[in-house]
């Protein structure tokens, strides 16, 4: 085993540009990677508090079995809790809302605003697709005039959001094979260049495994290491941003963490992969 | 025991009807050799007599056209390749052009055969550093090939190919690009392995080398054996 790392260190010394090379492209592609983990574990975040906080109003007309209705709405699929919020309530609580602007409340001679019903649903249906269907259920009742969830805009994040998701995935794909593919042509170009020395080694008896497996052992290393840079680079960044933007809107709005130990574990678990893949493509028709 | 199987018995090499053909030009016809251990043998015949790819044959650069060889009772044109390594540790091969690695010293091109082999380091310190005394080379130790002059090469050359302890030695041209005074210390560490038990089996096409030792003598010319 000693002889083995020994030989695989000379090997890397003997071909330090080569594999310079091989652990940029690893750096860069798990660089990329890994900031989209980041932007994604944090978006995700983001989104999924979003969704939780999401409840749905239905305005009612004018009808006056509040009971029968709540009871027809809490028999539905996924609602936990209902609170009847009366036209007057309704308006007690705007303008509580909008102190500032109470000048607009004098005109008024009728109260213009619908009894309501605020409806709180279980997290398992606080899922836009779930809330979607839950809304249009209550919209179909014939004692609602119209439903409302505040947060629909958030549907349509939600579908750029998910539109960024495969993005990256694809761009994540595309960078993790030309890493794996830098790792092929590197190996065979050492292979190559070291083809009668190899020959040499197996005239005197070496099996396959001995002549590949330093090879191995170089793959491998290139991606420990160009993983470790990888995700060594995007923390730098990271702090750098953190320094720089207003903290207060940080912590307050978005509330934004770096990677996980786990997340980091398996970045360069990947990494590592995909050196030690590489070298198995370059070497498997050898 | 019968004369004919005792000789079956020690034989360690054997050819039967053994053919190498480029194409459609014969580069070996019919071939039938049997060399016993321990035996010192010269393969020798003009250039393109077929003494390399005879001896390539054997060690299994090359492959074989038609028949068998047995080798310590392994039939190489049946062998399957993850097992060609094992029989060539067996074996010691000195080439006409050293075939050293350029890239490591004198001490890694030798211990080299024996890290294939599984040996531990303080093993094969100690053997290489035996070896290379033995060859007289004990002071190159951590020189690089390029730094040796063509003897001191070819006397490396001769220690990787011993240092296993092989049943038998191959040697191509041994002698062929030095002059007669290294040549003969060359022969003379040949000698002295073959004296310990080792089969030499030289391919060389020096008359004077032969006639200046002892061994039999295998004549090839045109790919045929004429003298045995």
């Amino acid at each position: 085993m000693i002889l083995l790392i020994n030989r695989a260190i000379t090997d890397i010394l003997n071909n330090k540009f080569l594999y310079i090379v091989s652990i940029f492209t690893i750096t860069i592609s798990i660089f990329i990677v890994s900031m989209f983990t980041l932007f994604f574990v944090n978006t995700n975040k983001i989104m999924d508090s979003w969704e939780k906080g999401i409840k749905i109003m239905a305005y009612l007309k004018s009808d006056k079995n509040i009971e029968e209705n709540r009871k027809k709405i809490l028999n539905l699929y996924g609602v936990k809790e209902i609170k009847f919020i009366s036209k007057k309530n309704a308006l007690n609580l705007l303008k509580k809302q909008m102190k500032r602007q109470s000048s607009l409340f004098t005109n008024i001679e009728s109260n213009p605003l619908p009894d309501a019903f605020e409806i709180k649903m279980i997290n398992f249906a606080k899922n836009h697709k779930k809330i979607d269907v839950l809304a249009s259920q209550i919209e179909s009742l014939p004692f609602i005039d119209d439903v409302e969830y505040g947060e629909k805009w958030i549907v349509k994040y939600i579908n750029i959001f998910n539109l960024f998701k495969f993005t990256g995935y694809g761009i994540c794909v595309v960078f993790f094979i030309t890493s794996i593919f830098i790792v092929v042509n590197t190996i065979k170009l050492i292979f190559y260049s070291r083809k009668e020395e190899l020959k040499i080694m197996r005239l005197v008896g070496a099996t396959d495994n001995f002549i590949k497996n330093p090879f191995y052992i170089s793959g491998v290393f290139q991606g420990f290491i160009g993983g470790i840079l990888g995700i060594l680079i995007l923390f730098i960044i990271y702090l750098m941003v953190l320094t720089n933007v207003d903290k207060e809107f940080i912590l307050d709005f978005i509330n934004v963490r770096f990677l996980s130990f786990y997340e980091y574990i398996i970045l360069i678990l990947c990494s590592i992969f995909s050196g030690w893949f590489g070298c198995y493509i370059a070497l498997k028709k050898i | 025991m019968k004369l004919e199987d005792k000789i079956k018995k020690d034989a360690i090499i054997r050819m039967f009807h053994v053919n190498r053909k480029y194409g459609s030009v014969y580069a070996l016809k019919d071939i039938n050799i049997e060399i016993k251990k321990n035996e010192f043998v010269f393969i020798t015949g003009p250039s393109g007599a077929g003494k390399s790819t005879l001896l390539k044959l054997c060690y299994l650069e090359e492959k074989l056209t038609e028949g068998q060889i047995i080798i310590d009772g392994i039939n190489i044109s049946r062998i399957l390749p993850k097992k060609i390594p094992f029989l060539r540790r067996k074996i010691g091969i000195i080439f006409q052009d050293y075939k050293l690695i350029l890239t490591k010293t004198v001490f890694e091109n030798i211990s080299l055969v024996l890290e294939v082999s599984g040996h531990k380091i303080s093993y094969i310190k100690k053997k290489v550093r035996s070896i290379l005394r033995t060859v007289g080379m004990e002071e190159k130790i951590n020189s690089y090939p390029l730094g040796l002059s063509g003897g001191e090469q070819q006397r490396v050359a001769v220690a990787r190919a011993v240092v296993g302890n092989p049943e038998i030695i191959f040697a191509d041209e041994p002698t062929g690009s030095l002059d007669k005074i290294t040549a003969k210390k060359i022969m003379e560490l040949l000698k002295s392995f073959h004296n310990r038990g080792t089969t030499v089996i030289i391919a060389t096409h020096d008359n004077f080398l032969i006639n200046n030792s002892y061994g039999r003598v295998i004549s090839l010319k045109n790919g045929k054996i004429i003298k045995n």
